[in-house]
């Protein structure tokens, strides 16, 4: 992927700290001339074919039980129901999995409800977490730091300890089985941690850009708009996409606020396939592959941004 | 907080002391509206933007949290809050019953056998996911063929939402006819109840949590590494170290700030893990895999009848515990001179 292009420091400076810019060409499989003509001394930055090998073997073992159960899974959903569990890659294969899941279930019901509950917290979510995360890094008002400490200490909250008291007052005002209610609930999990990471990305944009956006007469708001959040968008890209995540597998809440099969959200319909009184594990299967899909497109997307997104975010809380 | 809302009760106590800067009679006048003015012209902006914030954490964490203690000081269960059947509203009739839950729950050998239990899954799962995230960070930290390759392979349990790697999972655990047993099963040797078993089952949850957070640990450990000056290793290697005194020296001192983030938000993520071990075994067993946060919530939404007061009992224990180790790991950095 772009990952490469992202950050070539892979190979760069402080990527690989053993090599220096010598001879790369003999680089995977340590010195091939040098193996009878005597132990010629190994250059720094090589490693010894052992090493090589050992370092491939131990990756390739890791990777392979990284992949496999997501892989299990996609192959298994182009079984039929008789083969679920069979040990061969294909067997019978078909299609008719997903045509039941999305014909004769209420897949995709579940789908956009998913879908409009995760977009509304996203962008609800972003945008008041990025206002922010702007005042608490440019401002230096009364009430700041009693705000941060309350961001840091929510962020700590067990669902547990909201979860009866949120489903409570929902009942009371008659909001369970309505998206606004897990839209609500899930703001309460994203904004804290979004608005910290937004200070972090915030504190590296130069003030003097403010400065001079405040000289050519914009307004407060009006720099934060038009000049800064344009600037910040590596920052949006992964408090959006951390929203997205939470929002999108998230279970307790689902579970307990939403029940009624039209109402349900995809964690709570994939649910539905397997439990104490069916156990369609083909349909459940090709069900998990649709909702992981677009989950792992918006990673593929986001991924770049993020190792730089989360040094930034931990090392500046 | 409270500040940033500006109660308008705190007018008059701001007017009194403001005559006190300043110099004549005449200003005297009017110096009580000037301050506020000037507080509110100069700091508006800062308060409209945090307002959206304040209000959320207000009004849906504060609230709650407030209801949530009160809640664990009742009787309250399914049968008498106040609900809608209908049209109709039935009034709430539970009643105060002061700290007799939290006694109950105490006494209780369950809540100390889930304590128990929460401690070793935490220590566990933050232990293993930690070291197998730093040793494969390591091992990528270098130029090679197929770097890019493995990183995509290696962060794919973290794009997949955990609900569906966990159904995965629970396919492969299937003690009939998963594949785990199914090849084991064609090696000869019987096969395991990996989610029927006390035992087993703690081992395939702690096992299924690990696949799910190394990539995080990686990802993060990975940028730790890279900020690490490459001239340190070019000197301790000069020095005559040898590739475990360079990573014991230079690496590990290297990654320790971003690994004490990192730590800390790992535990306190995988404390209140739910869906893992909800998806995955229900708690079962009987309960022996059954964590704090997943207890909570079967008191409330599994169990019949539902008992709020208890489910809300356990919520506050749950909180304190964490207030109380995050207090202790923040003792524990300053201790060792980190400031954070």
């Amino acid at each position: 992927m772009a990952t490469d292009t992202a950050q070539p420091d892979g190979a760069g400076p402080g990527g690989e700290p053993e090599q220096l810019p010598g001879p790369r060409s003999a680089r995977p499989a340590g010195p091939l001339p040098a193996g009878r003509a005597g132990r010629a001394p190994r250059k720094r930055g090589e490693r010894s074919r052992a090493a090589s090998v050992g370092l491939h073997a131990g990756l390739l073992v890791a990777a392979c039980i990284a992949v496999f159960p997501p892989l299990w899974l996609l192959v298994t959903s182009f079984k039929p129901k008789s083969e679920t569990f069979s040990l061969s890659f294909v067997s019978d294969f078909t299609l008719g999995n997903y045509d039941h899941v999305l014909n004769d279930t209420a897949f995709l019901t579940w789908f956009g409800n998913s879908v409009l509950i995760v977009l509304v917290t996203t962008v609800i979510g972003v945008f008041i977490s990025s206002t922010t995360g702007y005042a608490l890094s440019r401002f230096r008002f009364p009430g700041m730091r009693p705000l941060m400490w309350t961001l840091l200490i929510t962020q700590m909250f067990p669902f547990a300890v909201l979860i009866v008291p949120l489903y409570n007052l929902m009942s009371r005002y008659g909001l369970l089985n309505q998206p606004v209610a897990l839209v609500v609930t899930y703001l309460t999990i994203a904004v804290p941690f979004c608005a910290w990471m937004m200070k972090g990305f915030f504190d590296t944009v130069p003030v003097a850009i403010d400065e001079s956006g405040r000289v050519d007469g914009l307004s407060p708001f009006g720099v934060f708009w038009r000049l800064i959040m344009p600037l910040a968008r590596p920052g949006l890209a992964v408090t959006g996409f951390y929203t997205f995540v939470t929002a999108w597998a998230e279970v307790a809440y689902a579970t307990a606020f939403m029940t009624g099969e039209e109402n349900l959200t995809l964690a709570g319909g994939l649910q539905t396939f397997v439990n104490q009184h069916t156990q369609d594990w083909h349909l459940m299967t090709a069900a998990a592959v649709l909702i992981a899909v677009p989950a792992t497109l918006v990673f593929g997307y986001a991924q770049r941004h993020l190792q730089s997104g989360l040094t930034a975010g931990s090392t500046k809380a | 907080m409270a500040d940033a809302v500006t109660p308008p009760g705190t007018v008059p106590a701001r007017a009194a002391e403001a005559p006190r800067g300043a110099r004549g009679p005449r200003r005297r006048a009017d110096a009580p509206p000037g301050r506020l003015r000037r507080r509110l012209s100069t700091y508006w902006y800062a308060w409209a933007m945090v307002a959206p914030v304040v209000a959320v954490i207000g009004v849906i964490i504060g609230w709650p949290l407030v209801r949530g203690l009160w809640l664990s000081l009742t009787d309250a269960d399914e049968a008498n809050v106040e609900r809608r059947i209908g049209v109709n509203r039935i009034e709430a009739t539970y009643e105060f019953v002061g700290l007799d839950n939290y006694l109950d729950v105490l006494r209780d050998d369950v809540f100390w056998d889930r304590l128990g239990w929460t401690v070793l899954w935490t220590v566990a799962c933050v232990g293993i996911t930690f070291t197998l995230g730093l040793t494969l960070a390591t091992m990528l930290n270098r130029a090679f063929r197929g770097r890019t390759l493995y990183r995509m392979a290696l962060i794919l349990p973290w794009a997949i939402p955990a609900f569906v790697s966990v159904f995965a999972w629970r396919m492969l655990f299937n003690e009939r006819n998963g594949i785990l047993n199914g090849v084991l099963g064609n090696g000869g040797i019987d096969a395991v109840p990996w989610l029927s078993d006390p035992t087993w089952a703690k081992v395939s949850v702690i096992a299924v949590n690990v696949w799910l957070g190394v990539p995080f640990m990686l990802i993060a450990m990975l940028g730790a590494l890279q900020s690490i000056p490459a001239e340190q290793y070019e000197a301790a290697e000069m020095d005559g170290a040898n590739a475990w005194q360079r990573f014991t020296n230079i690496t590990l001192p290297g990654v320790r700030p971003v690994a004490m983030t990192v730590v800390l938000l790992s535990t306190i993520w995988t404390f209140n893990m739910f869906p893992v071990i909800f998806l995955l075994t229900r708690g079962g067993p009987a309960g022996s895999t059954d964590i704090l946060v997943t207890e909570a919530f079967r008191l409330a939404f599994v169990s019949s009848p539902r008992d709020f007061a208890n489910s809300a009992t356990w919520g506050v224990l749950i909180l304190l515990l964490l207030v109380l180790f995050a207090l202790a790991y923040r003792k524990a950095l300053r201790k060792q001179g980190e400031v954070w």
